[in-house]
């Protein structure tokens, strides 16, 4: 069911791709956005949360950008190719590239990056390197990734705030988390760092050096620091912004900004995080350790509701583990369609004697209350005793991490591809206390585990896909935890910025296109 | 020479008050669930056993926490608060960077409603029983009891979204370039609406109390002399009723100045406004202990110096208080 705001939605996209085509870019102009919460700090690789990432996704740079089908678009690497056994990747550089300091980027400042800079420092990107045996550069535009053996997702991985580019005749041979460059990051993107006066502002001005022909039409780009939601929505009413990036402001206040005149609404931009909420069960104690308890929960939750009043119908309810923007997805697998009598059914058979269990919101605003206390309504329907307790953001962690919880939100980037993204949750090897963000369940299956380490080193595409669908099938079946929703996070902007998304990270690294119609 | 001694003496106590509140701050910390590197770790959204391990090391949370405990006080006691574990930054310098904007929302909200509190009490002291002395009364109750974060959504919706008169948030308008006279003109206009908005509890407290004082000493005996020796009624008013209603006032002065560094938060966040209490604020959801630290002793430290200040001024307006006795 489409409601009256994901209607407006597609009609905004396609009046903005029209537009998009009918006019020609206009040069100068300045565009003011919010950024929340202000970020730690801006050099992308030492710095991986969302903020950095909106910010200085414009000021760095990755070898390649993504289409939002997820397909990658040449950047910094002008083309690339893969060898037949799919083990070694060889990028081809451009040759007009500068840093924001005048010195020129090179294939040199690849290698570094990715193996000295990142190994060290980005837990991400390590990720994806333990699979690879060397990096070569074979001469100053080529450099070659030899991997271990061959990984499907590997071109996935070069966007700019994974495996960002950073300057090697700066860093090299430092302590990189003291080194002076990191109060002014210089990256080779089309916009450079100008200023940051903490709590107010991050400034961001043109880089009048950039080499792609007539880019940026910005003059530049300020980030506001608004720390009150119900303040930065009116920020936007009265004009001083003219951009809100997704999930700045509540989701109630979004129908309401998105009638105002000259304010435009797209959904697209989140292909490449695409966020996943979820609902840990705890699979290790408890009632929730029953596999029965869990599609219970799943059976009694109303998860359209959810999306059509909470989210304001944006986003999608999924079948499984494995999202629509992800790869590979099983859709023979019969939906947990809402149906409290199965749920009760269920509960019966596992002899659920009403043990209190707790539920955790996730603190991050009144939107997950609610949600939590929806969720809340639709388990004591089916005679689940469940209470809510509310944290702040240490605490959640620290429950997360200490495994002390039964029920608990949370979501999660899903990074285009089931073994960047999905696996992470419900391998055995990555159960360990301390961390949010691992099989915080507590899941064990060895043919879960077989699956899907084949499936990440399995070449080509046809042989990954049967093996991800026989791993969609058992945890269907397990429910290791509660698949909620695909979140829909729209981007607000005043119709007259023109081209502010084009790629599958959005505003990430959209100035760069982006052009004011004034 | 006796208040020379007099602050020499409080000088003294209030080092050791300073120390005994630096080692308590920093267990009731340790108490508090969550850890920093885990709540960076958090923030980054991705993280292995290395990055955690990496960051605690640097954080110095690996090591024992006595050990903790020694370096911090001995940090401290030679003006070094540490580094923002988030932000990477010396501690002083992020709360020095916060102070001025947050000492002028706060100095001019303390200023705004001690004068207007005071005159409005008089006038409504002057005035008890008459129509308009309840119409300030009344005024003074709902500033009362509304509660600050409701005003200031309010001031905004109806001063900035609906007049345009006021900008809704921040200190300047960022982007314009403004200089000089400019500047100062732009600040102030930004300055109204949070100043304000801060200022109206504290106001209707000084109106409720001052009225209340001044009708108290109008019963004195002094004040009959005074009547009855024929001095005009403004002059007792000034002189021997207010003068003597002062006391309790300055007390409540000197509690609302003492909580000028960390007592804006609200107002702070709502304003967008750079000030100490956000920084406050969010090094406590991101369990910033250093940062976090720093920002206690400061407001700890203000509320000494506020208190000595108090003490001083008590003596001024009564000289019939002993100045050794403090």
């Amino acid at each position: 069911m489409k409601t009256p705001l994901a209607l407006a939605i597609s009609a905004a996209a396609f009046a903005f791709t029209s537009a998009a085509l009918a006019d020609d870019p206009k040069e100068g102009g300045v565009v003011n956005t919010i950024i929340q919460p202000e970020p730690p700090g801006l050099v992308l690789g030492m710095v991986q949360n969302a903020p950095t990432r909106t910010v200085s996704g414009n000021i760095y740079e990755g070898l390649l950008r993504y289409t939002t089908d997820l397909e990658p678009m040449p950047q910094l690497a002008e083309s690339w190719e893969v060898s037949d056994d799919g083990r070694t990747y060889t990028f081809h550089l451009r040759d007009d590239v500068t840093w924001h300091d005048g010195e020129a980027f090179t294939a040199e400042d690849v290698v570094f990056s990715a193996d000295v800079f990142h190994r060290e420092l980005n837990p991400s990107a390590r990720a994806v390197l333990q699979h690879v045996e060397s990096i070569e550069a074979t001469d100053d535009h080529t450099v070659v990734f030899t991997l271990k053996q061959p990984f499907g997702p590997f071109l996935l991985s070069f966007e700019a705030g994974t495996f960002t580019m950073v300057p090697e005749h700066l860093y090299a041979g430092t302590d990189f988390r003291d080194n002076e460059h990191n109060d002014h990051p210089i990256g080779t993107g089309p916009f450079k760092f100008d200023n940051w006066e903490r709590g107010t502002v991050i400034e961001l001005v043109k880089n009048e050096e950039y080499y792609e022909e007539g880019l940026p039409y910005l003059d530049g780009v300020n980030w506001h620091v608004i720390p009150d939601g119900a303040s930065r929505a009116v920020a936007f009413e009265n004009e001083t912004i003219d951009v809100l990036p997704s999930g700045t402001v509540e989701n109630f206040d979004i129908p309401r900004l998105a009638e105002m005149d000259n304010v435009c609404m797209t959904e697209e931009g989140h292909e490449y995080f695409s966020p996943f909420a979820m609902l840990w069960m705890n699979n290790r104690e408890g009632p929730t350790a029953d596999k029965r308890f869990r599609q219970a929960v799943m059976y009694a939750m109303d998860r359209e509701f959810a999306k059509n009043v909470l989210w304001n119908g944006l986003g999608n309810v999924p079948l499984s583990a494995f999202g629509s923007n992800a790869r590979f997805q099983n859709d023979d697998l019969e939906p947990y369609d809402y149906n409290p009598d199965r749920a009760r059914e269920l509960l019966d058979e596992m002899g659920y004697d009403g043990e209190e269990i707790t539920i955790l919101p996730l603190p991050y605003g009144e939107t997950w209350t609610r949600w939590a206390e929806a969720v809340q309504q639709n388990l004591r329907e089916v005679g689940i005793n469940v209470e809510t307790q509310a944290t702040d953001v240490g605490g959640w962690n620290q429950r997360l991490g200490d495994w002390d919880y039964d029920l608990a939100f949370t979501y999660l980037y899903q990074y285009g591809d089931p073994a960047l993204g999905i696996s992470r949750t419900y391998l055995s090897d990555n159960i360990a206390k301390g961390s949010p963000w691992n099989n915080v369940e507590g899941y064990e299956n060895e043919r879960v585990d077989e699956l899907f380490n084949e499936a990440a080193t399995a070449f080509p595409d046809e042989e990954r896909e049967k093996l991800y669908r026989e791993v969609q099938e058992i945890l269907h079946e397990d429910v290791p935890v509660g698949w909620l929703m695909e979140l829909g996070f729209p981007t607000l902007y005043r119709c007259d910025v023109k081209n502010l998304v084009t790629s599958g990270v959005g505003v990430n690294d959209g100035f760069k296109d982006a052009w004011l119609d004034r | 020479m006796v208040y020379a001694r007099l602050i020499l003496m409080r000088l003294f106590k209030a080092v050791i008050v300073l120390f005994l509140i630096v080692i308590f701050n920093f267990l009731l910390i340790q108490l508090a669930p969550g850890d920093p590197a885990a709540i960076l770790a958090g923030e980054a959204g991705a993280a292995d056993q290395e990055f955690l391990n990496q960051l605690r090391e640097r954080f110095g949370l690996d090591q024992p926490m006595y050990v903790q405990l020694w370096h911090y006080v001995s940090g401290i006691a030679m003006l070094d608060f540490g580094y923002s574990y988030r932000l990477g930054v010396p501690v002083f310098d992020l709360i020095m960077d916060r102070l001025p904007a947050t000492l002028l929302l706060t100095g001019t909200a303390f200023v705004l409603s001690l004068v207007l509190g005071i005159v409005a009490g008089s006038m409504a002291a002057a005035r008890v029983k008459k129509p308009s002395g309840s119409l300030i009364m009344a005024l003074a109750l709902v500033f009362y009891a509304t509660p600050l974060f409701w005003v200031a959504l309010m001031s905004v919706v109806v001063f900035s979204v609906y007049l345009g008169w006021l900008p809704a948030y921040g200190l300047y308008t960022v982007g314009a370039g403004h200089t000089g006279f400019a500047l100062v003109l732009d600040i102030a206009q930004h300055l109204v609406l949070p100043a304000t908005t801060l200022a109206l509890f504290f106001m209707a407290i000084y109106t409720r109390m001052t009225r209340t004082s001044m009708l108290d000493a109008a019963q004195q005996d002094y004040v009959k002399t005074a009547r009855a020796k024929g001095l005009k009624p403004g002059i007792i008013q000034r002189r021997h009723v207010l003068r003597n209603a002062l006391l309790p006032i300055i007390t409540l002065a000197g509690l609302q100045a003492g909580q000028m560094v960390g007592g804006a938060i609200l107002t702070e966040t709502v304003f967008a406004w750079p000030g100490i209490g956000r920084l406050m604020f969010e090094a406590l959801q991101q369990r910033d202990y250093n940062l976090l630290l720093g920002i206690f002793f400061f407001s700890a430290a203000l509320v000494i110096v506020f208190n000595i200040i108090t003490d001083l001024v008590y003596s001024l307006a009564d000289p019939r208080i002993k100045k050794g006795a403090a």
